[in-house]
């Protein structure tokens, strides 16, 4: 007699909460470092010296323009080629970290961009330096221009985590293939749904009111 | 077609009775009653807020209203709790809303459409013309306007003046018996208002039966039969422009006039 | 092994992991703007039950990672005995997954076009269908080109997931000769192509972006 949904789920728990809390852990890494970093970035691309922005165009390019799984793929079995062997987990946040922060990086640099000419004026106008003009004037409305676009990166980093999988380590969902594949049966495939359904639609809601409070003088 | 005739024996075009319109718990329109007869010019002002273009608006059925009666050349194409005016049929309905034309404030011209192409789309998959003879109607009615140069111009090469040239030869193409105006020179830069002001007073010398809500009241000094001014969700006054402008006793129209004109300077 | 010689020994065999990253792609595509508009349409004036599948649909599909859908389909399926053939199966995981973005592009763009242009729609006579086919969806597809676009370059990158499926795409074909051979050429190769492909494509829509808002 085949155990039922719950049963079967229960007698595989620890599994599944272990690629879970790999799943977590890697998302909101790479959101706290996401935030940060790509705002610096979009500065220097911005405002930087020349040789810098090059570096910097050149690294949006490639992270942006390339499959993320095929950067993992090389980071994870190519580097060792190289004689560099890092820890499985340095690599894989590295790498998340690399290509999320390239398209949030664009996301912030197109805020900041399409600021009215006229508020830089006005700064001058007030002499303020541009230190104060990028922090308190321009940065804070770029803030609520790239939100809507910045919620839905936070979304796609979140479902991206799975990619990890490919490279065999322990994700949610690597965790429930082999459920399915050693078991065959699928229910660890509908509980791994039904996770990222829920945390998605969570953060769509959670993200549609975060947009409406800060539109608000739009 | 039995026409309404009047004592005089003009011929009533539009005629709204006891006309209530509220969005939610806003009341824009409060019991109106108004005729226009054919050939007329009509000259609505008031105050903003007043229920000047709603009332332009349901009389298309842009605004579907709550109470009342509306009835287009002996058609009743609308009928709210008025027992005594039966609705006309559906294609009834539809043949007399093609007989009245709109030109909008903010013009609505198709954007992926050429100036041409905005005015025979109407004639040529509405009133199924064939396409040269709409193409030639088209080019006559932007001729009529003044816009011969522009046939093939997009709207976004055009100056709000010609945009809205164009928006009243894209109505005239449908041979409407009455045009409405909803503020047509309130988006312009002054100096393109003139424009299409001209056009305007074209059409009421070729006795084209038009309502035109306004801001300007020269314009409806010098080209209206009767200045109708609302305020309060109601009409107040209706009245030749000679008796309206010069000889005004109420007092809240006067203030209103006094604005708009110290305004002008 | 010098460089030169390498890359031309594993050139060969990278291109037709190409050629099958390709036809998934184009496979992928070809039903996904049909679709879109389709289901958009639907989604705004279908029958009810039309309009409650068609967003669970966009939901459950927006929702959850690609890799997920394809997982379920590959490895789910046959369990409950579902055998589709794996290039097929992979082809109607991606466009499906396309599908419900465009949809939700679409909508939005039919959405964001101006209350104005129904009501001068109205008062020239025009009908529903006449309005919605000759005036609305039009405008609103060129509202949708720019996020449509990104998707179809989203797409090409996302065709790299069937290397997880064993598919012999350019990313599996990469891993396959670096783990043979021991070296990372195969990677930076496979690096190049995505490159290539996906700059071609931002300059190919920028183009069609420019002379599809030609009006403007």
């Amino acid at each position: 007699m085949p155990l039922g949904f719950f049963d079967y789920i229960a007698e595989n728990m620890p599994l599944i909460l272990n690629g879970l809390k790999f799943t977590v852990k890697l998302w909101v890494i790479v959101v706290v470092v996401m935030l940060p970093l790509s705002t610096l970035c979009a500065i220097a691309k911005v405002s930087g010296p020349k040789w810098l922005r090059k570096i910097l165009n050149v690294y949006t390019w490639i992270f942006r323009g390339s499959p993320l799984i095929l950067q993992l793929y090389l980071a994870y079995f190519g580097l060792p080629y190289l004689g560099i062997v890092l820890e499985p987990m340095t690599v894989v946040i590295t790498v998340f970290i690399l290509c999320v922060v390239a398209y949030q990086t664009e996301i912030v640099r197109g805020g900041i961009l399409s600021t009215d000419k006229g508020q830089y004026e006005a700064c001058k106008a007030l002499g303020m330096s541009y230190g104060q003009t990028m922090l308190r004037v321009v940065i804070p409305q770029t803030v609520r221009k790239i939100l809507p676009q910045t919620c839905s990166e936070v979304i796609v980093a979140f479902k991206d985590t799975c990619l990890v999988s490919a490279i065999g380590l322990g994700d949610l969902l690597r965790s429930a293939r082999e459920l399915v594949i050693g078991d065959l049966r699928v229910d660890a495939f509908a509980v791994v749904l039904v996770f990222y359904l829920l945390v998605s639609s969570i953060l769509v809601l959670v993200f549609n009111k975060l947009e409406k409070k800060y539109s608000v003088y739009v | 077609m039995e026409l309404t005739k009047t004592k005089n024996d003009r011929e009533v075009m539009i005629r709204m009775i006891n006309i209530h319109k509220s969005f939610g718990d806003v009341h824009v329109l409060e019991g109106v009653n108004l005729n226009v007869y054919r050939g007329e010019v009509i000259a609505v002002i008031g105050p903003s807020g007043s229920g000047k273009s709603t009332l332009l608006r349901c009389i298309n059925k842009l605004e579907l209203i709550n109470e009342g009666a509306i009835e287009i050349e002996g058609t009743i194409i609308e009928s709210v709790n008025m027992p005594d005016y039966p609705v006309a049929s559906n294609q009834q309905v539809k043949a007399s809303l093609g007989k009245t034309g709109m030109v909008f404030q903010n013009f609505n011209l198709f954007p992926h459409m050429t100036a041409l192409q905005n005015v025979i789309e109407a004639p040529i998959h509405v009133k199924k013309i064939k396409k040269e003879e709409a193409i030639a109607l088209g080019k006559r009615q932007l001729d009529r306007v003044g816009l011969s140069d522009k046939y093939d111009a997009y709207p976004s090469k055009l100056s709000g003046g010609q945009k809205q040239r164009v928006a009243i030869a894209r109505a005239l193409a449908m041979s409407p018996d009455v045009i409405l105006f909803d503020e047509p020179t309130s988006a312009l830069d002054p100096e393109l208002i003139g424009e299409v002001l001209d056009v305007i007073k074209k059409l009421a010398e070729e006795r084209m039966t038009m309502i035109v809500v306004t801001h300007e009241m020269s314009f409806a000094k010098e080209i209206s039969d009767r200045v109708i001014f609302m305020d309060n969700r109601n009409i107040v006054a209706d009245s030749p422009p000679d008796e309206f402008f010069n000889n005004q006793e109420h007092p809240r129209i006067k203030a209103f006039l006094e604005k708009m004109l110290s305004n002008k300077n | 092994m010098a460089l030169l010689d390498y890359v031309t020994t594993i050139l060969p065999q990278m291109m037709i992991g190409l050629g099958t990253t390709l036809e998934m792609y184009f496979a992928s595509l070809i039903l996904v703007l049909p679709l879109g508009v389709i289901f958009a349409i639907l989604k705004l004036m279908g029958p009810k039950p039309v309009r409650w599948i068609l967003n669970v649909y966009t939901w459950a599909w927006r929702g959850t990672p690609l890799l997920l859908q394809l997982f379920i389909v590959i490895y789910g399926f046959p369990v409950i005995g579902i055998n589709l053939p794996k290039f097929l199966a992979a082809a109607g995981v991606f466009c499906l997954n396309m599908s419900a973005y465009v949809t939700e592009i679409m909508r939005a763009a039919i959405g964001s076009v101006d209350k104005g242009q129904y009501e001068a729609c109205k008062v020239l006579g025009m009908s529903y269908p006449q309005t919605m086919l000759r005036v609305i969806i039009p405008q609103s597809f060129r509202i949708a080109l720019p996020p449509t676009c990104n998707e179809a370059i989203n797409l090409i990158k996302d065709t790299a997931l069937v290397s997880v499926i064993n598919l012999m795409d350019v990313t599996r074909t990469a891993v396959i000769i670096a783990n043979r051979d021991f070296r990372i050429v195969s990677y930076i190769i496979a690096f190049i192509i995505f490159l290539l492909l996906t700059s071609f494509m931002v300059k190919v829509f920028a183009y069609l972006e420019k002379k599809a808002t030609a009006y403007d």
